[in-house]
This record gives structure tokens, C-alpha cells and sequence, in this order.
């Protein structure tokens, strides 16, 4: 039984995860076939409603539902929509319910906007980033590439590096690689490792040159140049000094080792100008499985019997 | 509506062996099933008159390794190895939306199957409502010459206008029944069991 809306990993059990994980392989061979769609989400509509910038989201979200025959409508919050009009968030929320939508895929600077939207309409939510709170489909493709790549994630020793403390996708990760059996520890300046990380069963480091010889993977945050104006570290030098990937820290690394990265990335921060390149470097790995993680996800809330129970999610 | 488990042994059964309670009973056996394929096979090379342009594609669960042991079946009488693929075809059900997802499996197609004929190997023929989403998943990979239809099992009670060409064994049912196929590769025996919830037996209260 799949949820309704998906706003957290929290919401999620291993076996839930699994068959996303294992749904998305089908996904995957649909989208190496000449005509890469199906018909199963026909007469369907998604609707894309974004309140904040993003690419790769939005896209590989609109790609995964077109794969799956629905129809799809993006709406970006900027100066040609009402909401530059003063439209208020659930006045947006109830125009949509108005229009019938089977499932809002939703990007808010709000953490917690994805929850209200989801008790006011009828439609599926799906949380497409929410602020500093969650991104939970970046980490199930994350889980994802990961599991692809090494057979499965249990036991795989996951340094994710950055500004933990105010990133959705960290937050996200940290909850399902645990989940699922992996040994994350988290690093960066000491301003942006968050006070509270014990309870979230992970380790805690600011060394990254000590750590990297023991990593499975290392996973780069894209440095928020933002809180930089904050003064949560003195300069983006000093911390591609400290934290960045270079090729000093590369060699560090196991042979086998993978690096991960959200994006964008920001070249010459969090990672040197030439790395990207590097064929252990998987980013354009995490797209593509995007794509095929997000419609599996699709299919499993949208494709299942209306009488789903209530959303576990309270 | 979740399948009852069969009462441990029934599958291992000699055709017409049944559990104590009456509700199901084997209707082939090892034996029956193995000699089923080789006619099919027998008969899938006849009316194509050899292996030329011959595919297999077993639709998934059981219809995969079923196409596997035609496909070597035929290659003992023909000498000459016919392609086999897998079809899932749940993309492609009709009712999507109205029944909880089952799991997914992955469709593998190592071949091009325009111009080529198709045969589709299934376990059991019911509602043809499978063999019309997998028509419709086989048309997306290109345009066969003819497609034909295999199935170990047909059990009537068509939804569908479709007919097999190949059949190991009709088995008239009641709708209340369920037509089980065990085969070795997923369930460690070869055999077709008919289970009737609506045997009342002895044995309700103590399994």
C-alpha cells in the first residue's frame, strides 16, 4: 500500500522504499526504449507548482509524468502569475483544487508549505523541496544511483559534506541512507553542522582529510553562497580551503569510492573547476535515474485503488 | 483479495490428488506439464513452419520461464534457438487506478520484433484483459508480423475478444475458482492446481 502524498521520508518504510527503488528499474528500461512513454497514467494531470527556482527538479519531475501519459501544467510563482498580484498561498492552493489536478508536485521556500497544501485540495502532494526541511525524492534517487552501484546501501560508509544545517537535501538524505542501513557522517565548518545531529544517529566530523579514506561515498552540498552574507564562515576560499574536493583529496579517497552532488553545482567551491568531469563523479548518473525514480513514484500513489487509507503523515 | 495459501504438498500431488478438505486438487502434474510444453512447441514450429523469424516473449510472472522452456524445447526440434523475451505489462493494465500496484517487473527485449512473428506465452487465459495490455506494450517496440498467443492454462470466462492458438490444457471453471501454475523456476514443482474457496471442508478451524 503506497502513501498519498509524499512530504517526508519519515513517511516511508525500508519496504516502501524498496519497491520505489525496485519500480524505478522498470522505469529505467522504459526510458531506453524508442517510444519512452507508457500509458499508464492516462487522462491524468500533474501540476507543477513552483515558488522557487530550480531546473533539473521540475523538469525531470514533468519528464517522469510525461513517461507516464499524464498530462502536465507548470505553474511558476513569478511577476506573469497572481501571485505577484498578492494571491496568498491558499488562495493559489484552491484555485488548483478548483481545477481538478490529480497531484501537485510542490517547491516552497517555506519548510512545511507541501503539508498545508496537502489538506487543502484533494489532489496527491509530492514535495519537490520545502525550504530548509525536506527534498525527499532527491534522496530517493540518491538511494537510488547509490543502490545501482554498489548492489544496495546497508552498511556503505556516506560522508555528506556542507552546510548541513540548512539543507533540505542533507536532511532528506540523512534520514533515508540511515533508513536503509548506511553509516553517514556529516562535515563541514562547525557553524553549519547542526547542534542537534546525536539524535539523528549519524556521525559528526569537521575533518574531511581524515575521513575521506574510509568513505563509500562522499557526497558534496552545493555551498548556499547566501549564507556566506551570513558569516557562517569567513570566506568561499576558506572553504573550499577546508571542505572543497580537489585533486589532493580525490587521491585520498578509496578507488572505488563515488562522489555524489545534488546541483548545481558551484565549480571552484565546493569542488575543484575539474573534477565534474572525473567518471567517478556520478551527478549525471542522479539526473537521469531522477527521472525514473520520480515516475515509479508516481505510478505507486497515483496508479493504486482511490480508496487508499488516510495519509500516514499526521 | 489476497490469494489463500494452498494447503503444503498439494502442489507436489499426482494429477487428481486433492487435500483432505476438497478445495483443491492438482489438474496437471509434472509429467502433464512437461509434455503440454513439447506439444506446444511441436506445434509453435509447425504452424510457423520452422524457427525463421520466430520470437518468444513471456509475460511476466510465469509466462517468462514457460517461453524459456518452449524456446528450449524448440531448439531440441529445430536445432536452431528461437530469441526469448520478458513482458510486464502492468504499465499497460486497464486497471490502473482501480487496483492497488503490484510489483513491477522489467520488461527485457533483446531483439526487434518488427517483421518478426510473436508468440506471447502465458500461464493461464482468463479475462484476456493481460493479453490485450500486452498486445498493446508489445505494439510500442515496434510492428510484428503476426502475434500469436500461447498459454499453458485456459480456464474461459473471456472479457476480451481474444483467443489462444496454442493451449496445453482447457480447464473449465467456475469464476469462484482460482486456476494456480506452480513452475519450477519461481515455485520448485511443475503443476496446475484448481482451488474452490467454497469447498467447505474439515480442516477450517485447525490450518
Amino acid at each position: 500500500m503506497m502513501i498519498k502524498h509524499l512530504l517526508s521520508i519519515d513517511q516511508l518504510s525500508t519496504d516502501q522504499i524498496d519497491l520505489i527503488l525496485k519500480t524505478a528499474d522498470s522505469f529505467g528500461e522504459v526510458g531506453t526504449r524508442t517510444i519512452k512513454k507508457v500509458p499508464a497514467l492516462r487522462g491524468r494531470t500533474v501540476c507543477n507548482l513552483f515558488f522557487e527556482p530550480s531546473t533539473r527538479t521540475r523538469l525531470s519531475f514533468e519528464l517522469a509524468a510525461k513517461r507516464l501519459s499524464a498530462d502536465v501544467i507548470t505553474f511558476t510563482a513569478d511577476s506573469r502569475t497572481s501571485v505577484s498580484k498578492g494571491e496568498s498561498f491558499k488562495d493559489t492552493a484552491l484555485t488548483l483544487q478548483a481545477m481538478g489536478l490529480d497531484a501537485i508536485v510542490v517547491r516552497h521556500t517555506s519548510g512545511g508549505a507541501p503539508k498545508r497544501l496537502s489538506q487543502w485540495v484533494d489532489a496527491s502532494v509530492l514535495n519537490a523541496g520545502d525550504g530548509a526541511n525536506e527534498h525527499p525524492t532527491q534522496a530517493l534517487l540518491d538511494l537510488y544511483t547509490i543502490r545501482r552501484r554498489f548492489g544496495g546501501i546497508e552498511g556503505l560508509r556516506i560522508g555528506i559534506v556542507g552546510d548541513i544545517a540548512h539543507s533540505r537535501v542533507a536532511r532528506s538524505n540523512i534520514k533515508a541512507m540511515t533508513k536503509m542501513g548506511a553509516q553517514v557522517t556529516a562535515i563541514g565548518p562547525p557553524t553549519l553542522l547542526p547542534v542537534t545531529a546525536g539524535s539523528w544517529g549519524i556521525d559528526i566530523t569537521t575533518d574531511l582529510d581524515a575521513l575521506l579514506p574510509k568513505l563509500d561515498i562522499v557526497y558534496l552540498l552545493r555551498v548556499q553562497k547566501e549564507r556566506q552574507v551570513e558569516q557562517f564562515f569567513p570566506s568561499l576560499r576558506e572553504y573550499s580551503l577546508f571542505w572543497g574536493l580537489d585533486r589532493r583529496r580525490v587521491d585520498l579517497m578509496k578507488p572505488e569510492a563515488l562522489i555524489m552532488h545534488p546541483g548545481p553545482i558551484n565549480r571552484g567551491v565546493e569542488v575543484a573547476g575539474d573534477l565534474p568531469e572525473m567518471e567517478r563523479f556520478i551527478v549525471a548518473d542522479q539526473v537521469s535515474n531522477g527521472i525514473a525514480v520520480r515516475a515509479s513514484l508516481m505510478y505507486l500513489m497515483l496508479g493504486g485503488s482511490q480508496e487508499l487509507p488516510a495519509p500516514e503523515h499526521s | 483479495m489476497s490469494p489463500q495459501p494452498l494447503p503444503s504438498g498439494i502442489p507436489n500431488l499426482p494429477a487428481g490428488g486433492a487435500d483432505e478438505t476438497g478445495r483443491a486438487w492438482v489438474v496437471l502434474d509434472e509429467l502433464d506439464v512437461k509434455r503440454a510444453l513439447v506439444r506446444m512447441a511441436h506445434e509453435i514450429v509447425e504452424s510457423n513452419r520452422g524457427t525463421g523469424e520466430l520470437v518468444l516473449v513471456g509475460i511476466h510472472t510465469r509466462g517468462v520461464p514457460l517461453a524459456e522452456r518452449v524456446g528450449s524445447r524448440i531448439t531440441e526440434i529445430e536445432k536452431m534457438a528461437p530469441p526469448v523475451g520478458a513482458l510486464d505489462v502492468s504499465f499497460y493494465r486497464d486497471d490502473v487506478g482501480i487496483r492497488s500496484p503490484q510489483q513491477v517487473s522489467t520488461t527485457d527485449f533483446p531483439f526487434d520484433v518488427n517483421d518478426k512473428t510473436v508468440v506471447l506465452v502465458d500461464d493461464v487465459l482468463y479475462t484476456g484483459r493481460t493479453v490485450r495490455a500486452a498486445i498493446d506494450a508489445l505494439v510500442d517496440f515496434g510492428r510484428p508480423r503476426l502475434v500469436r498467443l500461447a498459454v499453458l492454462v485456459d480456464r474461459g470466462h473471456r472479457e476480451l475478444p481474444i483467443r489462444a492458438d496454442f493451449i496445453g490444457k482447457n480447464i473449465p471453471t467456475s469464476k469462484a475458482q482460482e486456476v494456480r501454475v506452480h513452475v519450477e523456476e519461481t515455485d520448485g514443482v511443475d503443476s496446475v492446481v484448481v482451488y474452490d474457496p467454497r469447498v467447505l471442508g474439515e480442516a477450517t478451524e485447525s490450518s
